[in-house]
């Protein structure tokens, strides 16, 4: 590697042999010239040895292992020192990129609340036969006891972490949207903090705008939608699981920027349908809760009976209106995949505009033709199961060998309601560090939006998501994806 | 602040001045055992260093004889013995965990340094030297928690549980030991002052690393009335029942001061030091008998934390 030979050679980048020509690729247009914003990122790449890059990206891993995100994973007998892998090469979005981005979010999340205040409540986009009935009622996330609750200023998702893929210079389209408890924030706030420490001259020779205020702006948004009885400075306070919960590294990390309590369910109580946390100074009121916990486990009264980490009768003091819950219960038959391809419609029948963010074109199996079509073209889609996450329970068509592809027809034919297909998109890519030097990988985005009683907020930047290996699609955490440091720019 | 967090940060500085103490009182043993006979007695060292860390019991229940092995391994490595010294680092280390947002930086990496570093140890085959090289960094785990507690805490409550937690479990401990040996050398019916055995003695105030202490403090040779009148009612003395309690009313007053109300917990430390501070040593021999005494101290101690458990941590 250090021979004299080699050194001239190292001298300069690598780029890394093309393999994926096809795929949009964010820094390089298809004439190889820089696409806009891109400019200082691809001189700054040309200009800086790999041993350069090497080195930082040690020395990220360095402070990532010494910040201790490295205890997400965490066994009984040995803490499992994972650390999801890290890309020091930023993934850059323009400023009109990230405004046209970024009005698209707020709409749809502004259609995501009306469409649950109106499925617990008049139904009316029901009754208009837009979206069918049974695709709401008989969706398991759909939770009756939420039925006719007036919710305190009608917000029911008020953490949204929105799914985002390019295909193309032109359109962001959206493949997921995450409604009930979107994680990654901590990483997007870290990224950045690690990006800052070992790279500040590009920062100052940049106008980079800034996420770190993320944790200010969700407090803000939790403050606005308290109750109409809280007092003027309501109490926040963040339920988890508990520190054997992957995430449990980023539910602290939040608690502590957002100065608040970091409460587990042995924590609260509920007397006269009234939230309380057990503190050394006697039982405090809480008024906003902002839950880490699904739905399933938040009220064994309610919900799982068998479940030890919720609240005995918090629903009742959700019920009364005492509490508020972000986000609200029930929010997950928003995020379904079957009611995400209903999304243009949702949209322009609440909001009375045309979406500005594209739907990933969805075949719904429930339906003769789709499915036909489906089963006919396994070997070209994606399958997803309708309640999946995560990167699970789903079958990448062109990289899926026979047996899956029978499997999933199989699950298909019985239980067609279960799942959607869609295309296999040529996600667009971005320039990273890998070992063989600078290759472009598929990326997409996690943006979080935050819906207060007042303005949706969201910070400029979000999750970037990489799937590191050579022609991968999946960019999941659990299934060996990366992160990256996201820049919106200022001008 | 919640119960929880205040309870998890009172456990973790118990767990820690515990795992401390235990590596000190089987330091002690192994040094009294390495003597002849004729030096050390012919009392069953293993056994009353298992009494001395509150674990004879539940390893009688495993084990039917107290060889040097099978104690060693149940006081410092077992995962049997909730007290081990590795439990006690494992626990405390889950306890840190479940409050890092509370912890400074030094005091968490402390801790989890320790836990990193004393969980390659494997208890088995361990001979002397490898257990002593264990027991000191132990000791020095423990220092290094406590130093960067001192160091870098606010004062504030967090800094208060964590401080009334050590000294809570240190006075337990401290009671235990001189209750312990003070059994095996002077039964009842044996006179104050007959039958003195220096080095069983110098076990003692070894295993409260106050050897040192007794010299500057008496100048004279080892006498059973000054060793218990220098690690039950010397306020000077870091480890005596009487400063532990002086340090508990201060820190449990520095609460009540913070949330503005005090309640059963001051009430009972503050009986407990005042009794310490009115006591004398020939009273507590003559009059009670040292037994008696650090019975009903260790049994006062206890409610002592009931206290504290029933007014702040549940």
């Amino acid at each position: 590697m250090a021979g004299p030979e080699n050194r001239a050679r190292m001298a300069a980048p690598i780029w890394a042999e093309e393999t994926m020509g096809t795929a949009f690729d964010e820094m390089t247009g298809p004439d190889g010239s820089s696409r806009p914003g891109y400019g200082f990122l691809r001189k700054w790449l040309e200009s800086t040895p790999p041993e350069m890059l090497a080195l930082r990206r040690a020395e990220a891993e360095l402070l990532f292992r010494r910040i201790g995100i490295t205890f997400a994973v965490y066994g009984e007998t040995d803490a499992e020192e994972r650390i999801i892998p890290f890309d020091i090469i930023p993934r850059v979005i323009g400023k009109g990129e990230w405004e046209r981005l970024s009005a698209g979010l707020e709409q749809r999340v502004r259609a995501l609340n009306m469409f649950l205040a109106d499925i617990y409540g008049p139904a009316e986009i029901l009754k208009a036969g837009i979206v069918p009935p049974e695709l709401v009622y008989r969706n398991p996330y759909y939770r009756p006891e939420m039925a006719g609750l007036k919710l305190a200023h009608d917000i029911y998702v008020h953490i949204a972490g929105i799914d985002i893929v390019r295909v193309d210079d032109r359109d962001f389209y959206v493949l997921e949207d995450n409604a009930r408890t979107p994680s990654g924030v901590s990483y997007m706030l870290e990224n950045r903090e690690v990006m800052m420490r070992l790279f500040p001259d590009l920062f100052a020779e940049n106008r980079i705008d800034p996420v770190e205020n993320y944790p200010e702006e969700l407090l803000a948004t939790l403050k606005t939608v308290a109750p109409h009885s809280a007092p003027a400075d309501p109490t926040v306070a963040l339920l988890t699981p508990g520190p054997f919960n992957s995430a449990y590294y980023e539910h602290s990390f939040l608690a502590d920027k957002l100065g608040v309590e970091l409460v587990e369910g042995r924590d609260l109580l509920v007397h006269d349908n009234v939230l309380l946390m057990r503190t050394t100074e006697g039982p405090k009121r809480v008024d906003v809760l902002y839950r880490r916990l699904d739905d399933d486990f938040l009220d064994p009264l309610t919900f799982r009976p068998d479940s030890t980490l919720g609240i005995p009768g918090i629903m009742n003091a959700y019920r009364a209106g005492n509490v508020t819950l972000a986000n609200a219960v029930g929010t997950g038959v928003a995020d379904d995949k079957a009611v995400y391809s209903y999304m243009p419609e949702i949209v322009r029948f609440y909001l009375g505009e045309e979406a500005r963010l594209k739907n990933v074109p969805t075949w719904r199996c429930r339906e003769d033709e789709a499915r036909r079509y489906v089963l006919g073209h396994l070997h070209e889609v994606v399958v997803k199961e309708v309640a999946g996450s995560g990167g699970y329970g789903m079958m990448i068509g062109p990289s899926a060998d026979k047996a899956t592809r029978e499997l999933f027809a199989a699950k298909i034919e019985a239980n067609p309601e279960n799942f959607i297909a869609q295309p296999t998109l040529a996600l667009s890519t971005s320039p990273t560090f890998v070992d063989a030097g600078i290759a472009p990988r598929h990326v997409d985005l996690r943006p979080f939006v935050l819906s207060g009683a007042d303005k949706v907020r969201i910070v400029p930047g979000g999750l970037t998501r990489v799937a590191l290996k050579d022609g991968s699609l999946v960019v999941n955490s659990s299934q060996g994806g990366g992160t990256k440091d996201t820049w919106v720019l200022s001008e | 602040m919640l119960s929880r967090t205040a309870d998890s940060l009172f456990w973790l500085s118990r767990y820690v001045e515990r795992a401390d103490n235990t590596a000190r009182i089987i330091d002690a043993a192994s040094r009294l055992v390495a003597m002849p006979i004729a030096y050390a007695g012919t009392s069953n060292e293993w056994e009353s260093a298992l009494a001395a860390a509150g674990a004879l019991w539940s390893f009688q229940e495993r084990h039917p004889t107290a060889d040097r092995d099978a104690v060693i391994d149940f006081l410092a490595f077992s995962p049997d013995n909730p007290s081990s010294i590795r439990s006690c680092i494992e626990t405390a280390r889950h306890n840190a965990r479940s409050v890092r947002g509370a912890l400074t930086t030094e005091m968490w990496e402390a801790m989890n340094a320790a836990w990193l570093e004393l969980k390659r140890y494997d208890g088995r085959a361990m001979d002397r030297t490898a257990l002593n090289d264990f027991l000191s960094r132990v000791k020095e785990a423990c220092l290094r928690f406590d130093g960067s507690a001192y160091r870098t805490m606010l004062r504030n409550d967090v800094y208060f549980f964590s401080r009334i937690g050590v000294y809570l479990e240190r006075a337990d401990n401290t009671a235990r030991i001189l209750d312990v040996k003070y059994h095996v050398l002077l039964p009842e019916t044996v006179s104050v002052g007959g039958g003195l055995d220096y080095f069983q003695w110098a076990s003692i105030l070894r295993s409260v690393s106050a050897l040192t202490a007794y010299r500057w403090v008496y100048r004279q040779s080892l006498k059973p009335w000054l060793i218990a009148d220098l690690l039950v009612l010397n306020e000077q003395m870091p480890r005596s029942l009487a400063s532990c309690y002086e340090n508990l009313s201060a820190f449990l007053d520095e609460l009540s001061i913070a949330y503005g109300r005090q309640g059963a917990a001051q009430r009972t430390a503050r009986s407990i030091r005042t009794r310490l501070q009115n006591a004398s040593i020939s009273d507590i021999f003559q009059k009670k008998g040292l037994h008696e005494f650090l019975s009903e101290f260790i049994a006062d101690n206890g409610r002592l934390g009931a206290a504290i458990a029933e007014q702040y941590l549940t």
